[in-house]
């Protein structure tokens, strides 16, 4: 696998491969020195133009446990905001030669388009709402691990489908998996089409109890500014997952950070059905496997051009 | 007395005989093989094939049976005169007209700055009057600088030469605005060309809103943005019984409501564009910056419904919205890029290419749609008639080409039909009796 840009392109087995591989990393969390050799000598630039805490340390966490050289960059005081464009940032920082680059920007397929520039593997963080792959794969791995597998389970995808990327890689990794998905949120929150994908569209809660697992969307502030749903009160009133709502054998997840008292109450956050905190575990792992998937399966990428003709 | 509309450079006035050539002129009922006189810039003689001697003429063109129609001729196009030079100019824009076999091109206002009163109008045609390979007119804006609230001084603009008004790019969003407009037109005519757009549905939104935008998370623009203001602007129109023409129609729903327009006797024209002909949404799931334009590409049933609408003739014309982008500004992502297709160079073929030879339309209504737009906004129609000044393109139906290769004649190459290879190639175009364009490998016999 040369980069990871979206779920769409991952088949069942090499999404199998990658949580695998992630397992089998776990352990080095357990040890005393959390550090294997396997990317030694390799840099992993970290391009980040929006802000980001977990996803951006899981991956440096994940690049530094595998040994490799990791330089971050964000888009805030930097030569972006005196206007250079994604193109010419890729071009400058691809003259540093890094043999993976790390990117998140909130405009869609920007993650593919910075591939044909540069000769580095890909990896894309978010790219604007259309996907995020690797927390789809921690998901998928989080759910093998405390479920045993993701094969016919019943999965809720309960919130703001219409602004998130993360609903949309879920929806295709956890189908790809053998999940039925249903999504659920306000009607001005779902996206019209999403269909199209081959998920149930429900407007209420009603059913929920059918669920095996529920994975409730972040539900962003400045929503509320824009008239999306009338109020918090309202949302919460309607999709916030609760003690009432949450039976005692479903799998509660949530992609973080969770805003206690709206999309779910701070008594499921802290419940056992939660695993939101082992999502967070998984991200280091599937990462550090998503790192060796692009760096270490495939021939060592070589810089003969400074930038790929376009 | 008014200026004329169109303006053009100066150019010696063609002489010359194309030969053998299959003439189809669907308004005057031409179509059949002929030989074509053009003497000092007009069409001195229609013979049968093989009977017209050349005696007199400067250039033989040996068409060998291939196809003569009337040029054509684009009521709406950027040339990106002035200021923004770096995208097109006059003289860019026009040859890339030629190549497209235009005789005639309308350019929108929405410049920096905007077209929006008499001398700024005067300097463009004065400009148009040296660089314009084909004849050019200009439609200045509606309101000054496109603000959506102050007239432009219409009546000066028209006595200035203004082939009609809009503020194309941007819809007119006041209702009342528009009336006031073509309550107005009263005074001094001109057709007031609008963008339908509601810009509270439409937003940020960066391609139709549908199952791909869904999927992939863009940020969607709805057919009823453009719809229920073709409704509400034909309305508008019936009550001042103003003369309006919706621009680059894209949603069903709005042929729709142009042909109940049609039916209660508003005066409403409109165009629909060959990447609106041939295209839909699913072109955009690479996000190919291409393939971004407003209004956006749409679904099946809005492409069919256009197609339909060209037939029952809902649809006036065909009109490129050739909007040319420097290539920094469109090799960004997506969701940032700016929204325009060119369109010149491709039109005939596209359209040929994909709903001629598909059987969906007949060549002889493409070829009247292509220069119907002439007769909508009072410019001449081309015609291929004897008297008449040529205006005439050579089109070899069967060349294919692939789109972009050897680059184009446009300053710019932000074409949704790029990499596709095309059946249709331009090979000569008269426009306004000079020729404004011959192909670099046509045989020249003389």
């Amino acid at each position: 696998m040369k980069h990871l840009l979206s779920i769409e392109d991952l088949d069942r087995a090499s999404i199998e491969r990658i949580c695998d591989r992630a397992a089998s990393f776990a352990e080095v969390a357990d040890r005393e020195i959390k550090k294997v050799p396997a990317l030694r000598g390799r840099t992993v630039l970290n391009l980040f133009y929006e802000a980001s805490t977990r996803t951006r340390s899981s991956f440096e966490l994940a690049a530094k446990r595998l040994s490799a050289d990791v330089v971050n960059f964000s888009a805030s005081g930097s030569s972006v905001e005196k206007g250079e464009s994604l193109k010419d940032t890729v071009l400058t920082l691809g003259a540093h030669k890094p043999d993976a680059i790390v990117i998140r920007t909130p405009w869609a397929g920007a993650a593919e388009l910075v591939s044909r520039w540069t000769p580095a593997a890909i990896i894309n963080a978010g790219d604007g709402k259309h996907e995020h792959p690797t927390q789809a794969l921690l998901d998928v791995h989080t759910l093998r691990q405390r479920l045993g597998g993701v094969d016919g389970l019943n999965i809720w995808i309960v919130g703001d489908v219409l602004h998130s990327r993360v609903a949309r890689s879920n929806i295709l990794a956890f189908q790809k998996m053998g999940a039925k998905v249903t999504l659920a949120g306000p009607p001005t929150l779902i996206p019209r089409g999403i269909e199209a994908l081959g998920c149930e569209v429900r407007y209420t809660l009603d059913g929920l109890a059918e669920a095996d697992v529920v994975y409730a969307l972040r539900m962003q502030n400045e929503r509320m500014d824009e008239s999306w749903v009338p109020s918090i009160r309202e949302y919460a009133h309607w999709y916030q997952i609760n003690g009432r709502r949450l039976g005692p054998r479903q799998v509660l997840m949530h992609p973080g950070p969770v805003n206690r008292g709206v999309e779910l109450s701070a008594e499921v956050v802290d419940s056992p059905q939660a695993v939101i905190t082992a999502q967070v575990a998984a991200g280091v792992v599937v990462r550090m496997a998503v790192l060796f998937e692009v760096l270490a399966t495939s021939p060592t990428a070589t810089h003969p051009l400074q930038g790929v003709p376009a | 007395m008014a200026a004329p509309l169109l303006v053009h450079a100066p150019a010696t006035q063609a002489d010359l005989l194309i030969r053998e050539a299959h003439v189809l002129d669907p308004r005057s009922g031409i179509d059949g093989r002929y030989d074509v006189l053009v003497r000092g810039g007009e069409i001195a003689e229609i013979g049968p094939a093989g009977t017209l001697l050349a005696s007199e003429v400067t250039e033989i063109f040996e068409a060998g049976g291939r196809h003569v129609f009337p040029a054509f001729v684009d009521p709406h196009v950027h040339l990106r005169v002035p200021g923004q030079e770096h995208k097109e100019d006059l003289e860019t824009g026009t040859r890339a007209a030629a190549a497209g076999g235009f005789c005639a091109v309308l350019a929108m206002p929405n410049t920096d700055p905007v077209v929006d009163s008499a001398p700024l109008l005067r300097s463009l045609r004065d400009t148009a009057a040296t660089d314009a390979r084909v004849p050019v007119g200009f439609m200045p804006a509606i309101t000054r600088g496109l603000n959506g609230t102050e007239l432009t001084e219409m009546a000066e603009l028209r006595e200035e030469g203004a082939a009609g008004f809009t503020d194309d790019g941007r819809p007119v969003v006041s209702a009342g605005m528009l009336r006031k407009a073509l309550q107005y037109q009263r005074l001094c005519g001109g057709v007031i060309a609008l963008h339908e757009e509601d810009p509270s549905l439409s937003g940020k939104g960066a391609m139709h809103e549908g199952e791909v935008s869904a999927q992939l998370g863009v940020t969607g623009i709805p057919s009823i943005s453009e719809s229920t203001m073709v409704a509400r602007d034909a309305m508008i129109a019936g009550w001042e019984s103003g003369r309006i023409h919706i621009q680059h129609l894209s949603a069903h729903e709005s042929v729709q409501a142009v042909a109940d327009a049609k039916a209660r006797g508003v005066r409403i024209s409109c165009e629909a564009s060959p990447h609106h002909l041939c295209l839909t949404h699913e072109a955009v799931r690479t996000l190919d910056t291409r393939m971004k334009m407003n209004p956006p590409l749409r679904e099946e049933a809005d492409r069919q419904a256009l197609i339909e609408g060209l037939k029952s003739g809902v649809i006036d014309c065909i009109a490129t919205d050739h909007a040319p982008h420097a290539r920094d500004e469109k090799e960004v992502p997506f969701e940032q890029a700016p929204m325009g297709t060119t369109g010149l160079e491709t039109s005939f073929a596209a359209i040929y290419t994909n709903l001629v030879l598909s059987g969906d339309l007949p060549l002889a209504l493409v070829v009247a749609r292509l220069s119907d737009g002439a007769a909508l906004f009072d410019l001449p129609t081309p015609s291929i008639a004897t008297g008449e000044p040529a205006n005439l393109t050579l089109v070899d139906l069967d060349r294919a080409w692939t789109v972009g290769d050897g680059g184009y004649e446009s300053r710019s190459a932000n074409c949704c039909f790029d990499g596709q290879t095309l059946r249709g190639k331009v090979l000569l175009t008269v426009a306004a009796g000079t020729v404004a364009f011959r192909a670099r490998h046509f045989e020249v016999v003389s």
